[in-house]
């Protein structure tokens, strides 16, 4: 249609991220368009918190380029961070206040137009309208979960980057979250972390693997499932993975 | 976003804070103490009866020792807070500036400590009830108060910002403000007087909140000692923002 579908909504190029004597993330390039869910896989420690919270601004990269609907991070960090949606790890938020006040204060600070109609809009949206009157902390983690769901989605951005947003929910809450993201897909560039490898098949449409801040494969669902011999997920994944691990040490020792 | 001082952002971040204070036993807590202290320290140690003069000296007098414990404990919970619960994460990735958090947060806690100050306003009826005070002292007097829990905050919003533990926050700001009341005492001079150039002594001096403090309190408007507070606040807030933008993911 116009240039912007053109561009890619997510680009990154060479990102690199050293913490002192830690090298958190090597060299990782992806792109993700509109339209897509990349879903971001690894390890423990592989670096995917490191990685996205560089593309939402978090952190400063080391080296490398983050650009989202054409514009750098660093250069431009306001005009950026205005069109991504961020859930970080672990939902954060600010304990001592109810959850309409929150994302009340969400909008105020975003310039949301009609910020009260949207608000009550995104409360029934999430399923949030039992507990709008409670302070977070007396939330359960499920809700908690939707509350930062609810602070990214408010403002209806083109990036949505989520940082394992089924951990810690139970089989119901997760199949309601990626209905959630698999309805909003189409129109959205959307990177979800996670180490349940069945999320990719549920809602991504191309996955990534990194491993000690290295990029490993880049590919759809079917292309990762067929790497293994069993045309499964975790096989596949354990192949991909051990087998890095095992070339890694190989250099080690040469 | 016209005023870079009072923009959206800031204004969202400062209502959002002062809610937060009130919305937690802190603000409570704080407002009883430092009422109940400043009424103390009043009628007893200042011996406003006694002194038989119509004025407020003997209560702005300890001001700074009161602020010494209080400030830090209701600036200590600005960033420590954030970074511990990982907010931090979450308003650093909303569109705004460093500068608009720092602002935002040290805004609504000196509107805080200032509602606290206003509500000593029963002291000032009961001085204009007994006699016939000079009230523009009095309310130069409230004017240097309000500037020393100015100067006391942005050192320990700085200072929170370094640590996620409150407690840290807390003692190390509570230690650096008692510094700055007594640099221009001997305690702290002496430590200098020896070694340091006569010009590095005389600059340790005047960066004292007291000398400043009582200057104001007695009446004295004086430019100087209003540059050096916007001066100190300005220095502390700026340190704020370089902590935040280097530290603020450790």
């Amino acid at each position: 249609m116009t240039d912007t579908d053109q561009i890619p909504a997510i680009e990154v190029k060479a990102l690199d991220k050293r913490f002192g004597p830690i090298h958190a993330v090597r060299d990782v390039s992806f792109s993700v368009r509109r339209g897509e869910v990349l879903g971001f896989l690894g390890p423990n420690g592989a670096g995917k918190s490191t990685t996205m919270k560089m593309i939402t601004g978090f952190l400063e990269p080391t080296a490398g380029t983050v650009r989202v609907n054409g514009r750098d991070i660093v250069a431009e960090p306001i005009a950026v961070k205005k069109s991504i949606g961020y859930l970080p790890e672990g939902a954060p938020a600010y304990a001592e206040m109810t959850a309409t006040r929150f994302l009340e204060f969400i909008a105020a600070v975003r310039g949301v137009d009609n910020a009260q109609r949207r608000v009550d809009e995104i409360i029934q949206r999430i399923n949030l309208d039992g507990v709008r009157h409670q302070t977070i902390d007396t939330l359960s983690k499920g809700f908690k979960r939707r509350v930062g769901l609810a602070q990214a989605l408010l403002h209806d951005p083109d990036v949505l980057i989520m940082d394992e947003p089924t951990d810690g929910l139970d089989p119901n809450q997760k199949h309601e979250v990626r209905q959630l993201i698999k309805e909003m897909a189409e129109k959205k560039a959307i990177v979800i972390s996670t180490h349940i490898l069945e999320e990719v098949d549920a809602v991504c449409s191309r996955a990534i693997i990194i491993a000690a801040g290295q990029l490993l494969f880049d590919g759809t669902p079917a292309a990762l499932r067929a790497k293994s011999d069993k045309n499964d997920y975790d096989d596949a994944f354990r192949t991909i993975t051990t087998r890095f691990y095992a070339s890694q040490g190989k250099a080690e020792q040469s | 976003m016209n005023n870079f001082l009072f923009n959206r952002n800031i204004r969202a971040i400062f209502k959002r804070e002062l809610y937060s204070y009130f919305n937690t036993p802190v603000a409570y807590v704080f407002i009883i103490i430092f009422l109940f202290l400043a009424g103390i320290f009043t009628f007893y140690l200042g011996a406003f009866y006694e002194r038989g003069q119509a004025d407020l000296e003997p209560f702005f007098n300890f001001h700074p020792w009161l602020y010494l414990f209080l400030i830090p404990a209701i600036a200590m919970r600005l960033w420590s807070e954030e970074r511990k619960s990982g907010a931090i994460e979450l308003l650093m990735t909303l569109p705004i500036t460093t500068l608009d958090a720092v602002l935002g947060k040290y805004f609504a806690a000196w509107c805080f400590s200032g509602i606290a100050l206003c509500l000593t306003v029963p002291m000032w009826f009961t001085v204009n009830y007994l006699g016939d005070p000079d009230n523009t002292v009095i309310l130069a007097g409230y004017l240097g108060s309000l500037l020393l829990a100015g100067g006391f905050l942005a050192v320990g919003s700085c200072i929170s910002a370094l640590s996620k533990s409150q407690v840290i926050a807390f003692v190390i700001s509570v230690v650096l403000c008692f510094l700055f009341i007594l640099s221009g005492f001997p305690l702290v001079l002496d430590f200098f007087q020896g070694w340091a150039p006569q010009f590095l002594v005389e600059l340790v001096a005047s960066l004292s909140f007291l000398t400043h403090f009582d200057s104001i309190s007695k009446g004295m408007l004086d430019l100087r000692d209003l540059i050096y507070y916007l001066v100190f606040i300005t220095f502390w807030l700026y340190a704020n923002v370089v902590v935040i933008n280097t530290r603020k993911a450790d």
